[in-house]
């Protein structure tokens, strides 16, 4: 039998004479908390060119990033005397076209941001969870190790790594991963216990559920606002991480066109050729500035105490 | 009518070791201390007290959320004995007999889940057997029988009011047809217009079903009209136990009287006997020496402060040496 | 003259999802020595019209009206000088939580002497010896060793005191408590009323009580304001309210009281309280009321005059019944 007067629901009854505006969505709210930030939104703007270089690199660089056109070794960029528009942004000391490496770069650092923050987030989550449900020793010992590695300035650690494993690429990524971790664990182990004491867990755990579906289905879900700002900044991080190992010789190595390594080969020229170091640099410079201004925005708007309505 | 007694609980006491920090040695807060009661299909026993008086405790072990340390707690057949745990399909069939609704509407529900996923849980959890079609069926059946609409089903918990979470709430407790609703102060959170339509529900539902209900309040005038026995708990004891309207109309235990004279009467020209209570309430950290009351007690006598009364026999009982 | 003095108060929060009108032209008048109880339930404004007069709303609030005096001062073009010396001083506040309400970093002692020190021009000494009157005025046994004890070591009706005793630490004109007791357990409230009530008659100062709780409105006040949905709705004598309640809403409410229940199922109010997205075109409480016709849900009410209590309603109730004539 459907309900009667005695516990009718909704709102407009009797005379329905109700203004209704449509509650707006979660995500339209998002948005217009996050747009007030104007640097978040410039920031999100230059990370999104910065995928779209990305994914269409083949297309949009004007040459191969690896060739060599050695009669036009170290020519300046295209509105300097002896430059050319063939080479924009000139070559370096092989004859490498700068615009087309900085263009094939951005896919090798949106890779390493990527692959760095799915495998940190991963496992700091999966540990954070560990530590957060099951308190007593094992939170402990998790928490402890995750202190020792938070005591290495990240670089260092990194850098031992990378000596024991041998410098490639991939080496270098994990390392930063984790070396990154311990935020993750931390951020996940806090909102866990945060979470936990809330009675839609003690609901929960009322009806049955297991401690494998308590962490993953009824708390996790919970918990990600602090997580995606944490994943966010420490895309940037990655960036820099690897674009330092690469200037130390132990990140990506030559030819591979990736912004730090490319930064290495041309400490020499400083002076001679400016273009050589300075574009990487920049565009090292300009993305991580820009993902650091979206994560900030992201976290005022993804943090409820300060939402206004 | 006689009707089946479902719940029957023994001196059930629970206590918790609180440790003293590094420097301190621990010490024991007897939450709850030798509660015994009954409770048959379809009735209404209401728990009252202030903070500290165990009875949210109370519901937690009814609840199986805690185990009980001592006592013995008789549920629809199954048996939960202090320092015996119970195996897994004990524990299921429990869990289908009692189910609990809390007083906080905006934490009880996960924020995360559409309201249709909250419903469908327990039966996900505790029905494998049902399929996935059924789940949805009895899920919407629920939402209709609580008074909320089918196109409630894809929304989320913070698009509903207080009044409706709790509902929801209901609803959800009762998808495992349970015998037994534990109720823990599941209107003090609410306005008073919406209180009156969920206590309604909750009649309607106990008539139709045939649910005994644990009521946990508060809000005397709340309890007087949904109880039909009512239990006063005092720092973890019950001091006084009583049919509806036997409490209210010659209430025995000092306690009893001052709470029912604290409750404010909505009726400008009613001469309020104010019994005044002095002191704060006791921590369970610290309890007095003997009857638990006597510090506040407008009656106390020498005898009060040296042993603790028992709670006396029969149909009305107090747990006093003097009662009024 | 009135002491406190407020004409058609509206407050407006710029929210993420446009304007927000939480207090829609609400009259408050408090006179010396007055006990004015508001009443009303979630999303009513109550809370926030006493916030706006005390200006603690957020820089979100666009807060208007046709006078905001308090004791001759305009509070709506004061500078935030002489907000500052009135407010805590003439007027104070106190609550709904006390747990929460006294920073859990400072001893007892020192925020009241803060509150002390900020107003009157005492000596350390005097302001020492003042704290200590004020804790014994409220009740609280051993007031020396309660300024020493941090808030965490008292509890809810301990802490209340506290800050009643801070609020009354100027000798204010006016008190406004935000529920001040919805926090504390039944017997622990009856003490803080109890308190509040002889304070208002020793100094003589107003007392504003806001309170969902018709049984503590019954107990207390001298007048009552209903609030619903940010107007005022009615506002009469206590015994007048309670025996003639001249808005359905009012009416509505009270019988929806469990004390007042006479079957096993309650009268209700179907429906719930407009919020931000959902505020009808009409008088606010048309949907849910039992005696609402077409003009109701399109045409806004205007209070009625005293006899009738100044019900926001087209029709309103005489013995019960909506009184159907031409206004």
């Amino acid at each position: 039998m459907s309900s009667v007067d005695g516990y009718s629901a909704d709102s407009a009854d009797g005379t329905g004479n109700v203004a209704s505006v449509a509650r707006p969505g979660r995500f339209r709210e998002f948005w217009s908390y996050f747009r007030e930030n104007r640097g978040a939104v410039v920031g999100l703007a230059v990370f999104l060119l910065f995928v779209l270089v990305a994914i269409f690199a083949d297309v949009l660089a004007p040459h191969s990033p690896t060739e060599q056109f050695r009669s036009s070794l170290l020519q300046p960029p295209a509105w300097q005397t002896g430059g050319t528009s063939e080479f924009l942004l000139g070559t370096d000391a092989v004859g490498r076209d700068m615009l087309s490496r900085l263009i094939h770069g951005s896919r090798y650092s949106f890779f390493i941001g990527v692959i760095v923050v799915v495998i940190a987030a991963t496992s700091g989550i999966l540990l954070g969870l560990i530590a957060g449900f099951s308190r007593g020793w094992v939170d402990t010992l998790i928490m402890r190790l995750m202190d020792i590695l938070l005591a290495f300035p990240s670089l260092l650690l990194a850098l031992v790594m990378v000596a024991i494993l041998g410098p490639s690429l991939i080496n270098a990524m994990i390392a930063i991963a984790i070396v990154l971790q311990p935020h993750y664990v931390r951020l996940t182990r806090a909102a866990v216990l945060g979470e936990r004491a809330k009675e839609y867990v003690t609901s929960a755990q009322v009806v049955g559920a297991g401690p494998l579906r308590l962490m993953f289905v009824t708390v996790l879900p919970n918990c990600l606002a602090p997580l995606i700002v944490q994943a966010a900044l420490s895309f940037s991080t990655a960036i820099l991480d690897a674009a330092a190992l690469g200037f130390l010789g132990l990140g990506a190595q030559p030819p591979t066109p990736e912004w730090g390594t490319m930064l290495a080969d041309s400490r020499e020229f400083v002076l001679r050729a400016w273009w050589v170091v300075t574009f990487p640099g920049l565009a090292i410079l300009v993305n991580v500035l820009a993902i650091n201004l979206m994560g900030d925005g992201l976290r005022d708007a993804l943090d409820p105490k300060l939402k206004r309505s | 009518m006689s009707r089946s007694v479902i719940v029957e609980a023994r001196d059930l006491s629970r206590h918790y070791e609180v440790s003293g920090g590094l420097f301190g040695k621990a010490s024991t807060v007897q939450a709850l201390s030798n509660v015994s009661f009954t409770l048959e299909a379809g009735r209404t026993l209401a728990v009252v007290g202030e903070s500290g008086c165990g009875k949210s405790t109370l519901a937690r072990v009814v609840t199986m959320i805690e185990p009980p340390s001592e006592g013995t707690l008789h549920i629809d057949g199954h048996t939960v004995d202090a320092g015996e745990p119970l195996d897994a399909s004990a524990r299921a069939a429990l869990r289908a007999a009692v189910q609990i609704v809390f007083q906080n509407p905006f934490g009880s529900l996960n924020p995360r889940q559409t309201i249709g996923r909250i419903l469908e849980e327990p039966v996900l959890i505790n029905r494998p057997d049902l399929s996935k079609s059924a789940r949805a069926e009895r899920a919407r059946e629920m939402l209709e029988l609580t008074g909320l609409r089918p196109e409630h089903y894809d929304r989320y918990p913070h698009m509903f009011s207080g009044g409706q979470r709790q509902r929801i709430a209901v609803a959800r407790a009762l998808m495992l047809e349970p015998r037994i609703l534990v109720l823990d102060e599941p209107v003090s959170a609410l306005d008073l217009s919406i209180q009156s339509q969920v206590l309604n529900l909750l009649v309607d539902l106990q008539e139709r079903l045939g649910l005994a209900y644990l009521f946990i309040s508060h809000d005397l005038s709340v309890v007087r009209h949904m109880a039909d026995d009512v239990m006063v708990m005092y720092l973890g004891r019950a001091v006084e136990t009583a049919s509806r309207d036997e409490l209210f109309l010659s209430p025995k235990h000092p306690y009893t009287e001052a709470l029912l004279s604290a409750t404010p009467v909505a009726d400008p020209t009613h001469q309020s006997t104010r019994i005044r209570l002095t002191g704060e309430l006791p921590s369970p950290l610290d309890p007095p020496p003997g009857c638990a009351f006597n510090p506040r007690c407008r009656n106390v006598q020498a005898d009060c402060r040296t042993s603790r009364p028992p709670l006396s026999p029969g149909d009305h009982r107090v747990a006093c040496f003097h009662p009024v | 003259m009135a002491l406190l003095d407020v004409q058609s108060l509206s407050v407006d929060f710029r929210t993420a999802n446009g304007q927000f009108r939480a207090v829609d032209r609400v009259d408050v008048s408090v006179e010396e020595g007055d006990v004015l109880a508001i009443v009303g339930e979630s999303g009513s404004g109550k809370s926030v019209s006493m916030l706006a007069l005390m200006g603690l709303l957020p820089w979100t609030a666009d807060i208007t009206s046709d006078c905001m005096r308090f004791d001759g001062t305009d509070l709506a073009t004061a500078d935030a000088e002489t907000r500052r010396r009135l407010v805590g001083r003439d007027v104070a506040m106190i609550f709904q939580e006390p747990m929460s309400s006294l920073n859990p970093c400072f001893t007892i002692g020192f925020q009241i002497r803060e509150a002390l020190k900020e107003h009157l021009d005492l000596s350390r000494s005097e302001r020492q010896r003042r704290a200590i009157e004020l804790l014994e005025q409220v009740g609280l046994p051993e007031p020396e060793k309660r300024l020493r004890a941090f808030p965490h070591q008292l509890s809810g009706g301990m802490s209340q005191r506290v800050m009643i005793a801070m609020a009354i630490a100027c000798k204010p004109k006016l008190l406004i408590a935000d529920e001040p007791t919805t926090a504390l357990d039944v017997t622990i409230q009856a003490q803080i009323l109890e308190l509040l009530l002889d304070l208002q008659k020793e100094t003589g100062m107003a007392l504003v009580l806001i309170t969902h709780d018709m049984g503590v409105v019954a107990e207390t006040a001298q007048r009552v304001s209903v609030q619903y949905a940010g107007q005022k709705v009615e506002e009469q004598g206590v015994q007048a309210l309670f025996a003639e309640p001249r808005h359905p809403y009012t009416s509505a409410l009270l019988a929806a009281l469990p004390e007042r229940a006479t079957t096993r199922h309650l009268p209700t109010i179907p429906g719930v309280v407009p919020g931000q997205f959902d505020r009808p075109s009409g008088c606010l409480f048309s949907p849910r009321c039992p005696h609402a016709d077409e003009r109701c849900g399109r045409e806004q009410p205007t209070p009625a005059d005293a006899s009738l209590g100044h019900a926001r309603c087209h029709y309103p109730l005489m013995a019960g019944v909506p009184r159907r004539e031409a206004s």
